[in-house]
């Protein structure tokens, strides 16, 4: 078994032999590693910008290998968290092939990782991805003069089309086979720095017991690479030396190697250090220009013209909210009629359980808890989530994938800024539209711990998968009401991309509370590719994030409703003296409520939706129906019926009720992972308080100021 | 005339060369591994839309930069 280290956890079985991607972030390596999975993949985190790696596994010529996608990276230093995992994969997990992908329009910037990997590692193989977009931009590469020159396979290929693929696998499985044996043509540096590697090397060898290459640690302890005598000091307490002696004899022999390392580059470590990165550019650009020839001169360039646009001081920020209203325009108009045919199906089915029940004589109870409960609050959580998301997800993906999302962060960095907090966070914050606790876990993303934890504490108020389709359920059935059906939709899609609006605006207030509060201290530094748009590929789009998260979350969601829904039936049904448990509990939260513009059971719904926010919507349905007359709700009019007919809801209700979905303690999974990511009780103690305080505020302010107005 | 400036001095539309990096430790790190080595040509592509991040042309790459980074880049200005 090989050493384990940091955030990554290796197979323990290493059966099958182990292909491991990597590469700059925006090469497509997710694209491909799709490609060559297909759906073999096991993925429990969301498509984007997370710092875990994704797995699954191929076949070809009738073998299995597993695929790991490693996260994007510069270079293989942990300068960051991405990189700490895709180095700690390469150096201790050992796959038996690496392949760095490449961009093919930006060949020379990715060289330099390609030029780092191969000096960990000799079982690489590059793969020029992107090939098609640099022909239509008439870029051509020299495959074979690249492959010369680095001493590697090279492959160029078109992942999204499939072009080259059979081709990187059989000389990947060539390299994991051994019948292929790259002979990297590692960089040469400084005269100086190569007379201190070769007098260092001899012992880094003997230290190292062949565990890693000598020539690439000893460069690293020249250039005084702090992680890497850590790196050193774990591999010597784990299982590569079981004995106690060796470990002493292993730790003094890592001291004495840095004792010599800082004596050779004396207080120089900076200049190595420099020195070292401009030999490896100076290479990759030597490299490039040797491989690159450009048919014609460059063409129009349409990512500045498109820039010009998205992030004009004019137009940015108009359009940002134009698209964002675009695409709940779209999923709540297309979610209507759908959602009315999803209802009256599922509850045809009801009733049919009903007189299956009746036709065996079941015990009332029995069909009460089954049918009328779980049954019941799965097919509601299915009804009003299902067509949303599975409208919602693929556009956002697609807005996601054709690069938009970067352009947000760096429109809105200046706000961030100004609010002490990292610019990543705006990537962390749209991490959260997905799911927050995606969200929560994306801000490992962020180094510095402070800034870490503003963006983890504030990352519930954008409202996640789980929250849309109950704000946009809401605003279709108020606004709605309020004007003319034909101005219906969008006044509702206004509503709910106002609350968007609003949700990001709580996030800076509170990140610059924080920061000036609890948090205090400087914004740390920030780095933001901008990548080239590029035009996203529709029919995947739509497949995966059908799979990845409309089917992930709609599954979470009606495995937590069911049992909530038995759970609500038996509290409606069990009387305590004269009134439902039910009612006595709304009853107790119901002065709170009101002050807040909301009443017990909303609230009541809030508190037993805490394991899942999809099922808030639910479970109130739930709850008023127990002491109803409505036994057959069914679609968006007969919700608005039950609401506002029956439950005397005006639109202040459903506003309050939309702000406290907004500003609410995190779902279980959310703080569940705060607390695992924290390690800390007291901060996710916090990231529920901070949120709810806030929401309650809000809304008793916006009940008040409403009321006190006049206007309901 | 080339005289040192750094890079976050530089208007929107014109490029500079890099000279050297003022910075230390990790913000040195990620700013070489941006490619931000002596010799590098940058072209300053635009601002952003409150004047701060900027996006620079770093070998090819479009990356935003806040001006705490960009200020420790020194680099000669001019053609």
């Amino acid at each position: 078994m090989s050493a384990v280290s940091g955030t990554y956890h290796p197979p323990v079985l290493r059966n099958q032999p182990i292909l491991a991607l990597a590469g700059n972030p925006n090469t497509g390596k997710s694209t491909l590693f799709n490609a060559l999975t297909g759906l073999r993949q096991h993925t429990g985190n969301w498509p984007g910008k997370t710092v875990l790696q994704a797995r699954g596994s191929l076949v070809h010529d009738g073998r299995k290998y597993i695929v790991v996608d490693l996260p994007g990276t510069y270079s293989p230093l942990a300068n960051s968290a991405e990189e700490e995992v895709a180095r700690d994969f390469i150096c201790f997990a050992k796959p038996d092939v690496t392949v760095v992908v490449v961009d093919a329009t930006c060949l020379e910037r990715n060289l330099s990782l390609v030029l780092q990997v191969m000096e960990i590692t000799e079982k690489v193989v590059v793969c020029v991805n992107l090939i098609d977009e640099a022909r239509r931009r008439g870029i051509r590469i020299d495959i074979r003069r690249l492959s010369q020159k680095l001493g590697l396979p090279v492959v160029a290929t078109a992942a999204r089309t499939g072009e080259g693929l059979g081709q990187l696998l059989d000389e990947a499985v060539g390299v994991i086979r051994g019948t292929l044996k790259p002979k990297p043509n590692r960089t040469i540096y400084h005269k100086k720095i190569e007379e201190a590697v070769s007098s260092l090397e001899p012992e880094v060898r003997a230290c190292l017991n062949g565990e890693l290459d000598s020539r690439w640690v000893a460069l690293r302890l020249l250039e005084g690479d702090a992680s890497i005598v850590e790196f050193l000091k774990r591999l010597s307490s784990e299982a590569m030396h079981p004995l106690e002696s060796t470990v002493i004899g292993y730790q003094r022999c890592v001291d004495s190697l840095m004792k010599q390392a800082n004596k050779l580059s004396g207080h120089g470590q900076n200049e190595v250090r420099d020195s070292i990165v401009q030999t490896i550019y100076e290479a990759a650009e030597r490299i490039a220009r040797g491989v690159i020839s450009r048919e014609v001169e460059q063409k129009t360039d349409w990512d500045r013209k498109i820039d010009n646009i998205l992030t004009s001081p004019v137009w940015g920020f108009p359009i940002m909210f134009g698209l964002l209203a675009g695409v709940f325009w779209i999923t709540l108009t297309g979610a209507n009629y759908p959602s009315a045919v999803l209802a009256d199906g599922l509850f045809r089915v009801e009733a049919r359980l009903t007189d299956l029940f009746t036709a065996l004589n079941a015990p009332e109870w029995l069909h009460g808890f089954l049918v009328l409960g779980v049954y019941r609050c799965a097919a509601w959580v299915v009804a009003v989530m299902l067509p949303p998301m599975a409208i919602f997800f693929p556009l956002f993906t697609l807005l996601e994938d054709a690069g938009y999302l970067p352009r947000v962060a760096f429109n809105l960095d200046g706000f961030f800024k100004r609010a002490g907090a990292h610019g990543k966070q705006a990537l962390t914050m749209s991490m959260g539209f997905g799911c927050n606790a995606a969200g929560v876990l994306s801000c490992r993303i962020i180094e510095s711990p402070r800034e870490r934890l503003i963006a983890t504490l504030t990352n519930v108020f954008v409202p996640c998968n789980g929250r849309f389709p109950a704000l946009i359920a809401l605003a279709t059935i108020f606004a709605g009401g309020a004007v003319t059906i034909s101005l219906s939709g969008i006044v509702a899609t206004l509503t709910v991309s106002g609350l968007v609006v609003f949700g990001i605006a709580v996030t800076l207030f509170a990140s610059w509370l924080l920061s000036r509060t609890l948090l205090q201290g400087i914004p740390s530094s920030f780095v933001l590719e901008l990548p080239p748009y590029r035009r996203p590929q529709v029919g995947q789009v739509i497949v995966r994030s059908l799979l990845d998260r409309t089917i992930f979350v709609l599954g979470r969601a009606v495995i937590i409703a069911a049992p909530a829904g038995g759970l609500i039936w038996v509290l409606a049904n069990t009387a305590v003296g004269d009134v439902t448990i039910l009612s006595v509990l709304a009853g107790q939260l119901d002065p709170l409520g009101r002050n807040m513009g909301l009443d017990g059971f909303i609230l009541l719904a809030f508190i037993l939706g805490l394991p899942a926010n999809e099922i808030v919507l639910p479970v109130l349905i739930m709850s008023y129906l127990s002491g109803s007359a409505l036994t057959e709700p069914g679609s968006i009019a007969s919700l608005r019926q039950l609401l506002v007919e029956q439950q005397g809801w005006t639109w202040l209700t459903a506003l309050c009720t939309m702000l406290f979905m907004l500003c609410h303690w995190p779902c279980g999974t959310a703080l569940y992972t705060i607390r695992r990511e924290q390690n800390s009780w007291r901060w996710t103690l916090l990231a529920a308080l901070i949120p709810a305080a806030v929401g309650v505020l809000v809304c008793l302010s916006v009940n008040y100021a409403v009321r006190g107005l006049g206007l309901v | 005339m080339a005289g040192l400036v750094t890079l976050n001095a530089v208007p929107v539309g014109s490029s500079a060369l890099v000279t050297k990096i003022s910075a230390a430790g990790m913000t040195r790190r990620r700013l070489l591994d941006l490619g931000l080595v002596p010799g590098t040509r940058v072209e300053v592509v635009r601002r952003s839309l409150l004047g701060d991040p900027v996006a620079y042309n770093i070998r090819g790459a479009l990356v935003a930069l806040r001006k705490e980074q960009s200020s420790q880049v020194v680099v000669s200005n001019g053609e």
